[in-house]
């Protein structure tokens, strides 16, 4: 094997991705600085120079604000509802089940499930004529003529984030199930024995052990959560007039607006769209920040915990057999002058116990 | 068990129920997850879980199953609840549909799906042997990179990336759906990390030994250790790419894929909601196919730690 195989393989061999991403992925980030700051077209491509005329442009729409608005609802209405039903599905899929791989794969269909196809299904069963509106109407819940899932600005965000629940639920329970099986076994039978409930159990064994994939679930939510662009794109059928998130724009997503800007029927904005671009990569990565702030404080246990170091095992399996020999010399001491093996006996079983009973918990931590 | 092991692992709150549980002296039933057989409620629940997994598609069928008169007949409820003939006469009329090729749509996903796939497991695989089993200069540095490139939100690049395939004159072009995800991070990290484990150094030294070239070295010893990686790789990049909408959104125009045949639907049959549903199903089935045959995979990927692809 000749020197250069050994010298210059290894770059050959990762320069695949570094190449694709310097053209697809570090130059477009650059090159949207340029965008931002010029009057852009599609046909006509760059024109003038305008600062960041772009962006004071985008941050006086109100359609913006409306769009970010929109957006953080929607997160919140497909977000909470996900990350409360993943775990309880995960924790009803921690169990020793019959046919384990059949419910595994029946959560995980949604995910292999095309949005856009979910969109269009929803939306016809939020319609006016659909599964919902008219047994709604008929229980006297409901006035409206039309359906309110469309019409109402909170409405429409619910279902949009029902769909958002459907696609993410199973696959993220898979994942947190993945976690939970990896909680030693030995604490939940430990908490048994001290009389926990399972209720008692999930919340203070489960949910602390997960903490770190809890975490990790949230952040690809909330990266995820917040570019819905193909469910609000279809929920009314994208077609004649629609796609473009309801009449008054009840559900349009900062995507969405982008998309718009950029692309719509009579807008030709590029600069602009390329703005909203930089803005809204912003305004991710400080509600990352903020998730995986807030994910690990919730998530980590209430009371103080107590470490657990070679030290303190230490000091416990000192302290237990000090207490152990203090018994035993109290033992000793007030019993009748031992006259019999017996009496020697039960001392060593005594002082035995407990001792025997510290190990095994050095041992098991 | 003592309620102080309860207070070092589970907190403070579980031993405080716990020795209440105990002074009251009623007995818990046991909940060790990996023995005890779980109660019929168990398995309601799961059972709804699943209806409402299959509910969907299977909405989208019934739907597609029934004339426009039957669906405005059934309001509030499923117009019916097992497929008819109708539904396969609905798919010859979206098979025939003048304003859009149903069939061209499908194999320009198939294409775009099979080509980024077998490229990203490719090259995934070969970035991953050279960063998890060859030793070269800053090579931390350039797999920190490359996980530090994961973290980047999409949406910045659209505009420029749309600038620049106008330049390239790739709009309406299959390259702009395939060229720029040949490989992704996500697979270089997920190559890597496998190989670690999965590939002993004692190989690849024998295989150098023996006097096999690195290329022949990854091609014979590598490739076939990764292989249950990268079949889950190549799994998860066909799907993400089948169901993209956003991108092919902005790049294509005539040309469609897959889920661009959906906006098509309600231009082409406009009223008919049974003739949209049946297309809907229709887009979305191909996937299902693959689930049933590979959903098991799917499962055991996303469990050791796949993201979407």
């Amino acid at each position: 094997m000749s020197r250069w195989d050994i010298k210059l393989s290894p770059y050959l061999y990762i320069s695949p991705f570094f190449v694709l991403f310097a053209v697809f992925g570090a130059f477009p980030l650059l090159f949207n600085v340029v965008v931002a700051a010029h009057d852009w077209h599609r046909r006509a491509g760059m024109g003038d120079f305008v600062g960041l005329d772009n962006f004071t442009w985008v941050l006086r729409q109100p359609l913006f604000w409306r769009s970010l608005e929109n957006t953080f609802s929607i997160f919140l209405w497909g977000g909470i509802p996900q990350l409360v039903l993943a775990l309880f599905i995960a924790a009803v899929l921690d169990q020793n089940l019959r046919a384990r791989t059949f419910w595994r794969m029946s959560v995980l269909l949604p995910f292999v499930v095309m949005p856009v196809a979910t969109a269009m299904i929803f939306g016809q069963v939020f319609g006016q004529f659909g599964l919902l509106v008219p047994n709604l109407q008929e229980m006297g819940l409901l006035t409206h003529v039309d359906s309110p899932f469309f019409q109402d600005r909170l409405l429409s965000h619910v279902a949009i984030g029902s769909m958002v629940v459907f696609r993410w639920t199973g696959y993220n329970a898979l994942i947190l199930l993945a976690a939970m099986q990896a909680v030693p076994r030995e604490l939940y039978e430990a908490s048994t024995v001290d009389g926990a409930s399972r209720v008692r159990q999930f919340f203070s064994v489960t949910l602390p052990s997960i903490r770190p994939t809890m975490i990790f679930v949230v952040l690809t939510m909330t990266i995820g959560g917040l570019q819905v662009f193909d469910e609000a794109r279809m929920y009314d059928g994208g077609g004649t007039g629609g796609g473009h998130g309801g009449a008054d724009h009840q559900w349009t997503t900062v995507v969405l607006y982008l998309y718009d800007l950029g692309f719509g029927d009579w807008q030709d904005r590029l600069g602009q769209a390329a703005a909203v671009g930089w803005i809204f990569a912003v305004v991710i990565g400080f509600f990352s920040l903020v998730n995986f702030l807030l994910t690990r404080s919730i998530s980590s246990s209430r009371g103080p915990r107590v470490r657990i170091s070679k030290k303190t095992t230490d000091a416990v399996i000192a302290r237990a057999r000090a207490a152990a020999e203090e018994s035993r010399r109290q033992a000793a001491a007030t019993a009748e002058p031992p006259t019999a093996t017996s009496g020697a006996d039960d001392d060593a079983g005594a002082a035995g116990v407990p001792r025997a009973d510290v190990t095994k918990e050095g041992a098991r931590r | 068990m003592s309620t102080g092991f309860i207070e070092n692992t589970a907190g403070a709150g579980a031993a405080r129920y716990a020795r209440k549980r105990a002074a009251q002296g009623r007995p818990v039933r046991s909940h060790n997850p990996s023995t005890r057989r779980p109660g019929w409620v168990t398995y309601v629940v799961l059972a709804v879980v699943v209806a409402v997994s299959i509910f969907p598609l299977y909405a989208s069928a019934m739907y597609g199953s029934s004339t426009t008169q039957e669906i405005s007949r059934s309001v509030g409820t499923l117009p019916r609840f097992f497929p008819t003939l109708t539904l396969l006469e609905n798919f010859g009329e979206v098979f025939s549909a003048s304003q859009f090729s149903f069939w061209m749509a499908f194999l320009n996903s198939l294409l775009v799906a099979v080509v980024v796939s077998a490229s990203t497991v490719f090259f995934s695989t070969l970035a991953g042997f050279a960063f998890s089993k060859l030793t070269f200069r800053g090579r931390q540095a350039l797999y920190l990179t490359v996980i530090a490139t994961l973290a980047i939100p999409a949406q910045i690049g659209t505009i420029p990336m749309f600038v620049m395939m106008n330049d390239f004159g790739w709009i309406d072009s299959l390259l702009a759906l395939t060229v720029p995800t040949l490989v992704g991070a996500f697979g270089v990290f997920w190559m890597t990390q496998y190989l670690q484990e999965a590939l002993p150094f004692e190989l690849v030294e024998a295989a150098r030994v023996d006097g096999a070239s690195l290329f022949r070295t990854f091609w014979s010893i590598a490739m076939p250790a990764a292989r249950p990686a990268a079949a889950t790789l190549a799994l998860f990049t066909f799907v993400g790419s089948w169901n993209s909408f956003f991108w092919p959104a902005v790049v294509m125009r005539s040309q469609l894929t897959m889920p661009l045949v959906i906006p098509q639907l309600q231009g082409a049959f406009t009223s008919d909601t049974g003739l949209v549903m049946s297309g809907v199903f229709l887009v979305a089935a191909p996937l299902l196919v693959v689930f049933v045959l590979a959903g098991k995979q799917l499962v055991t990927g996303v469990m050791a730690g796949a993201v979407k692809g």
